[in-house]
């Protein structure tokens, strides 16, 4: 019996230094790692300027439906009845048929508001950010159309894996307070 | 009309090659007439970032209480409403994110990059279910990990596991954390949160096989005790470690032990174990067996680096960047007239080739040392899994490993001195009066 209370003893006793060694390393990474963490907060954006709409966004954010939307800048819209960003590039007619529409999805919605003029606009539960419009508004219209990351629906994770996957490096960390690199707002390009 | 339309965007190219540059208003918006406003384009801010402060005092709260009422009160009913709190709150509110079993690969990314910015919500997130497990074992586990939670939940009818199958298949976990640590470090991807079997169901969307592969395993958990926790989960395989260590065990019952083998029955984890019989095996036997596992360790590492490093291409495929480079070698050196996406981008942007394939050189190099380590951290587990399985147990009784212990305190109400001890400190307490009410 007593023999036996010796061993429990000098087994806690190990425990007991092990439990503090651990708690040590424990609390030494942890104190480590807050050395790492940063206190401006960042969270990701697309910069519109540098994004080649390849389509990456769609296919790689970690929600099956990805953060990245695509926006409208009505200060840079042209309001075409000939959208090039709305329209399929050899369109049968002018007209809402989805035989027209170049979004995959039929994201866009087009109103008219007075002859000659229509407007364009995101609806976000179904556009799929894949950029299709985004391109060809760029290629021949003014470019009001680009791909933003929605901090609606972003997870903001530690390591964006539509940014490990960007092509062309357009995604980057941009301050907590102002989540979005808007067109036509800031003068980069 | 119809020709308008089909030569349009080819005459307004012409337009646009003669006068290109960026952001420069082919067509500047018009002067509207009719009154129309233009609307401004929305900007959703993120979430507000006390509301994480929230999330990490609720894991706090989540955890102290956990280990208060497995420790203390003993209290399977009020482990099970904390479980469904969690489930509730980190699970369906917060969409499974952030989460302490993803914090792994966060940490171990930002351990490799160091420009890398880790928030100290997941830090904490990481740290927090450790420093409990030195103190009251897997209490995170029992309450507060939503993923444990939606297990527990349908666990109806829990079937025993021969003894020998959850002690092989508890081996996965460590080669799962190895794999999620080695691709977070590379910074290839993420598979622990891209693997996640029960987030579609917190987040009412993923992808289709995902689903399928969470419905079955909630369908096997009907009959088997978690078993993502048991079979899969890396975080588990750290607070294994950790719970062997802690200051406060979970009992089945602070009393004496009836041996009536009740609790062993009723553990659907295979986490108590019978005492011991005396003397069955000569001492020297054990030794023997012993040595054996000794010697083998350093021969099951060796075998598990050499034959990880066999796979240490694959796995290079994982990043983008090695992925790209062979893609447009393959492309360039078969004269390929289609490009796949990222390397039409790539092209597109005219980046050096040189850089990229550097880049994916270094990364190959990289990925190959990940997968000796990788391959012997694995051959390490399974050396020590077998050496401790053949060290001289000693139990008297029925008692709770630790380590496999989820501390779901299923047994307690299975104990019949447990069932005797709550009677008599109830009678006990009932009598003065005053003090009961106090206790409420």
């Amino acid at each position: 019996m007593n023999k036996n209370a010796k061993e429990v003893s000098r087994r806690s006793l190990l425990a007991e230094g092990i439990r503090s060694f651990s708690l040590l390393c424990v609390g030494g990474f942890a104190g480590g790692m807050m050395g790492r963490s940063q206190s401006q907060r960042y969270c990701w954006q697309i910069d519109p300027h540098k994004c080649v709409m390849c389509g990456i966004c769609a296919t790689h954010c970690v929600l099956e439906e990805s953060a990245v939307k695509c926006v409208q800048a009505y200060a840079m819209c042209g309001y075409c009845k000939l959208c090039t960003g709305f329209f399929d590039p050899s369109p049968q007619a002018l007209n809402t048929g989805a035989e027209n529409q170049l979004c995959p999805t039929g994201a866009i919605v087009r109103t008219f508001i007075e002859d000659p003029y229509y407007e364009y606009k995101i609806d976000e539960n179904l556009c799929t950010g894949c950029g299709k419009c985004v391109k060809w508004c760029k290629a021949f219209g003014n470019g009001s159309f680009y791909l933003q990351v929605r901090h609606d629906r972003c997870l903001n994770c530690n390591e964006c894996s539509i940014a490990i996957a960007c092509p062309s490096e357009a995604f980057q960390r941009v301050p907590y307070d102002e989540p979005y690199l808007l067109k036509g707002t800031t003068s980069k390009g | 009309m119809i020709f308008f339309v089909r030569t349009a965007p080819f005459l307004i190219l012409l337009l646009a090659c003669l006068g290109a540059a960026e952001d420069i208003q082919r067509f500047p918006p018009p002067d509207f007439e009719s009154g129309y406003v233009m609307p401004a384009t929305t900007t959703p801010q993120p979430r507000a970032g006390w509301l994480n402060y929230l999330d990490l005092a609720v894991l706090f709260t989540a955890l102290s209480l956990a280990s208060y009422l497995v420790i203390y009160k003993r209290n399977r009913p009020g482990i099970f409403a904390l479980t469904i709190f969690s489930l509730l709150y980190f699970g369906f509110y917060r969409e499974g994110c952030v989460c302490s079993i993803g914090a792994i690969q966060n940490v171990a990314y930002s351990l490799f990059h160091a420009n890398s910015a880790i928030p100290f919500v997941v830090i904490a997130f990481f740290l927090l279910p450790l420093i409990f497990a030195l103190y009251s074992g897997r209490v995170f586990c029992a309450g507060v990990c939503p993923l444990g939670a939606i297990q527990d939940v349908v666990l109806i009818k829990p079937i025993r596991i021969p003894r020998w199958l959850l002690q092989s298949l508890g081996l996965i976990p460590y080669l799962y954390l190895g794999l999620a640590v080695l691709f977070a470090a590379q910074g290839s991807s993420f598979i622990i949160c891209e693997y996640d079997p029960f987030v579609s169901f917190f987040r009412l969307s993923g992808r289709l096989n995902i689903i399928i592969v969470g419905f079955s395993l909630l369908a096997i958990g009907v009959f088997v005790g978690r078993p993502y926790c048991l079979f899969l989960c890396p975080y588990g395989a750290i607070l294994r470690l950790l719970s062997r260590l802690s200051l406060w065990q979970v009992t089945v019952s602070p009393d004496e032990c009836r041996q009536c083998q009740l609790c062993e029955e009723a553990c659907p984890f295979g986490a108590i174990y019978p005492p011991t019989p005396e003397e069955t095996q000569p001492i020297r036997k054990n030794r023997k067996q012993l040595a054996m596992m000794l010697v083998l360790l350093p021969i099951l590492v060796a075998l598990g680096s050499w034959s990880f490093s066999l796979l240490a291409p694959t796995f290079s495929r994982t990043h983008p960047a090695v992925r790209l480079a062979e893609d447009i070698s393959l492309e360039d050196s078969t004269h390929s007239e289609t490009y796949s996406d990222a390397s039409q981008a790539f092209r597109d942007l005219g980046q050096s080739k040189e850089v990229l394939f550097n880049q994916a050189r270094n990364l190959r190099n990289r990925f190959s040392w990940g997968a000796w380590i990788l391959g012997g951290f694995f051959g390490f587990a399974v050396a020590f899994k077998l050496i401790g399985l053949s060290l001289p147990q000693q139990r008297m009784d029925y008692e709770i490993d630790n380590a496999d212990c989820v501390a779901c305190g299923r047994c307690f109400s299975y104990c019949p001195v447990e069932l005797k001890r709550r009677r008599e400190k109830k009678s006990s307490r009932s009598a003065p009066k005053d003090q009961t009410i106090q206790e409420q």
